[in-house]
Order: structure tokens, then sequence, then C-alpha cells
């Protein structure tokens, strides 16, 4: 008897002997959890990358903006937003919480996420504007728009291709690193994955968070392309 | 500010732990990265050379890439259970699309001029890929290969969130041995690594361009044209 029970973890299933023994995956323990632990932490997840994504985008977007205007600014900001995005997730959050007025909270995963989105949505914006055929926005300008027109009514709607094509990016990287964050701020789907690893690793948790992370990833990917396509109709009939 | 500060001293005074842990973060990498090459370049550059599967080919790494690391891990986890392996394996599964995908294109997007004159002038079909496709693939090719090697060392760490060897990843996960400035400083060892990575890799990428094309390759530009969009990823 004492065998057993050292032998067998005990994982909370209670009267569930699905879960008591650990078995792949139990269903019934994903119908009892999921209002209470699944969905809140899939609706945070998607919180936090909603926020992460609008704050970047804004912030992106106008530093793209400053670029397009003034040349010499491309490479200082290309540089400084390639390193933050190229420190690792972990490390990024590990630093900003030595920041002392910084703590284990939902701010400074916010600020890592948002430093990620911006070398991809600065650079893809930037690369939309830059991308306009000059002949087009030489024809504007003599057509006698304005510099602010000729940005609004020409360069934006040939550069949204582009900066979807970001926003796409940018949203499944920070679906994945929302997923990490769970280890400062607890909360998002990284958090029933990191309780299931530290409860003896209980599978369906793990199965059911992860699952969950992955095809929220792959949905939003898909979502996207969609967006992408309803934007741009034109780009479709050139392909065809 | 202050425990951010403190993290250099920490990283001077604990420099036989850290060059330990980045002894076992890099191996960890190298056996991922090693793996990873070997399955998918074959597969990528082969698909390449006969042009086939381009759909499978860019939609593979566009999947890859949306695949959240940790719930990879987690996965892995529940199907292989803890260790070591179980994390290469994750990193495997991580860095293997990008590579293939990278491999896919450069090959496919070789000239079909040059190759056609190279068959032209009689060079068996061996030839063609290794003597003609491959070099010119190359740049491409090492594009790919950068990518995930930088973002494999910066997924490393989540090992230790998991249950086994994370290299530094030991340190920032174990606030309560090594205190904040251990955390901040190995954070820093790691940002530091990823960014020698990124360097290193672009430099092998140069040496292994062939010396007729440098002069002609932007290299900033050569990653952006894996995934057909103006910009493709790097970390995190």
């Amino acid at each position: 008897m004492i065998i057993a029970q050292t032998v067998i973890p005990d994982f909370g299933g209670g009267e569930n002997s699905c879960v008591r023994q650990n078995k792949s995956f139990c269903w019934n323990w994903v119908q009892d959890n999921w209002s209470s632990v699944l969905w809140p932490a899939l609706r945070q997840h998607v919180e936090l990358t909603a926020i992460a994504i609008v704050i970047g985008f804004a912030i992106a977007f106008g530093l793209a903006l400053l670029a397009h205007r003034h040349r010499r600014l491309e490479t200082p900001l290309t540089v400084s937003t390639g390193i933050l995005y190229t420190i690792p997730s972990l490390a990024l959050f590990q630093i900003l919480v030595g920041f002392s007025f910084l703590g284990l909270n939902r701010l400074t995963v916010e600020i890592a996420l948002v430093s990620y989105t911006l070398l991809i949505l600065f650079r893809n914006t930037l690369a939309g504007l830059r991308g306009v055929p000059a002949e087009v926005r030489e024809a504007a300008e003599g057509m006698g728009l304005t510099r602010r027109q000729v940005l609004t009514r020409v360069e934006l709607p040939l550069a949204l291709p582009a900066i979807v094509a970001g926003l796409r990016i940018a949203t499944v990287t920070i679906i994945s690193l929302a997923t990490v964050a769970a280890f400062i701020d607890d909360e998002g789907l990284g958090s029933p994955i990191f309780r299931a690893i530290q409860s003896n690793v209980f599978k369906t948790e793990l199965f059911a968070a992860g699952g969950l992370a992955v095809a929220l990833a792959l949905l939003a990917d898909a979502l996207l392309v969609l967006t992408q396509r309803l934007v741009t109709p034109w780009a479709r009939r050139q392909r065809a | 500010m202050k425990p951010v500060l403190d993290g250099f001293p920490w990283i001077v005074h604990n420099l036989s732990l850290v060059f330990d842990k980045i002894g076992v973060h890099l191996l960890i990498a190298c056996m991922a990265l090693v793996v990873a090459i070997v399955i998918a370049t074959p597969i990528g550059v082969w698909l390449g050379h006969i042009h086939r599967g381009s759909f499978a080919a860019i939609n593979i790494s566009n999947v890859g890439r949306a695949l959240p690391s940790l719930a990879v891990i987690a996965i892995l986890i529940g199907v292989v259970g803890l260790g070591r392996n179980t994390l290469i394996l994750a990193l495997v599964v991580l860095a293997a699309p990008v590579i293939l995908t990278n491999a896919y294109v450069a090959v496919d997007s070789v000239d079909r001029d040059v190759v056609d004159a190279a068959r032209g002038m009689g060079l068996r079909e061996r030839d063609v890929l290794l003597g003609v496709e491959l070099p010119l693939a190359l740049p491409l090719l090492f594009a790919g290969i950068r990518t995930a090697a930088v973002y494999v060392v910066a997924t490393v760490p989540l090992g230790a969130l998991t249950g086994t060897d994370g290299g530094l990843g030991d340190i920032i996960a174990n606030q309560a041995s090594y205190r904040l400035e251990g955390v901040v400083g190995a954070a820093i060892c790691v940002a530091i690594l990823a960014l020698l990575i990124d360097g290193l890799f672009a430099a092998l990428q140069r040496a292994a361009t062939p010396r007729g094309l440098r002069g002609h390759i932007d290299f900033a530009a050569v990653q952006t044209a894996a995934a057909g969009n103006p910009q493709e990823e790097g970390t995190p």
C-alpha cells in the first residue's frame, strides 16, 4: 500500500481515476476545468497579445513614418529595435524585473512584448512605404497632391500588404512569447503549462494548454492571412 | 535600476559558473542545430532542385514560425517525458522549418538560365546540383541556418523552466539561489550570447558565399526573401 502511494503521485484528481493515474488525456478534466482554468488563461493570453500588438503598432508606425521622412533615422532605428529583438525573451523579462520600479506584473510583461513587436512592424511598414514605385509617387505629386495626401492616399494603401504581413509575424511571435511571460506574471496559457510541469508532469493539462496555445497561434495566423487578402484584392487579381 | 547594474559585477565574480553554463548552453544548442540541419537541409535542397512542393515547403515555415516554443516543449514533455532529449527534440521541431524553407527557396530561386547553361555544357544532374545550384544557393541557405541558430540559443533557457538543463537558463530561473543580480547577470549573458551567435553566423554566411557573388549581395536583405514577406524573423 505504501509502495503504491509513493509510485503513483497525486494529481489532485480526487475521484477521477483518469487524472489520478495521469493517463495521456482526460477529457473529463478538461470539461471540469474549462471554465475555471483554461478559458480564463486563453482570454488573458488574447488580452496580453492584443495590448502588445496595438501599442507596438502605434509606436512602430510612428517610427516608420519618421524614418520615411528623415532617411538618416533609418539605420539607428533598425539597429536599436534589432538589438531589442535579438535579446532572448526569458532574459529580457528578467532584466526588466531588475528595474526596481517594475515588478512581477503585467506592465513588465507588456513592455517586453511591445519591444519585440517593434522591429518587425517598423521594418515592414518602412519597407512597404519604400516599396512604392517612384513613378507612382511622382504622378501623385504631379497631380498636385500635398505631401500628406501622397502619404495617406497613395503610399499607405500601397504599403498595406507589407504592413499586414508584419502584423502577422508580430502576432504569432507575441502569442509564443506570452506563454513564456507566465514565468514572471502568472497569467495566460503559460500558467497552466508551468503548473502542470510542477505537479509531476500532469499530461492532460500540458496537452490542453499547449494545444490551445498552438491552436490560438495557427488561428491568428490564418485570420491575418485572410485579412491580408481582404484588404488587398488587387494582389489576388494580379496573380490570377 | 540598481539590480540591473549589479548584474555586471556578478558576472565577473562568477566567471567559472557562467562559463560552465555557457558550455552546457552551447552544447544543447549545437546538438539541436546539427540535427535540424541534417534533417531539413537535404529535404529543402532536393525539393528546390526538382522545383516541387513549393506550397508545402513555404507553408511549413509559416506554421513552424507560428508554433509557440513553450507550447511545443510542453506537448513533447507530455509525449516523451521530462529530460534533456525532450528539450533538444523540441528545439529541432522549432528550428527545422525555417532551415527547410530557406534551403528550398535558395535552390528553387537559382537562375534557371544558369542551370540550363550548366546542363547544356553536359554536366551531370549531380554536378548541376552540387557544382552550380548549391554554391549559388549558399547565402540564402545560410540565412536560414543563422535564423535557426539564434532562435535555438534563445530558446535553450526555457529548458530550465521545464524541468531540465537550460544552460544559462538554470541561473535565470533560479532566483532563490542566485538572487536578482545573478538572474540579471545570466540574462545579460544570454542576450550577449544571442547577439554573438548572430554575428558569428553572419560572418559564416559571408564566408560561405562564392567570392564572385559577394559584391552583389545585400546580406541584410537576403533573409527577407525566404517567406515572400518584406521582413523575416530572427529570435526571440
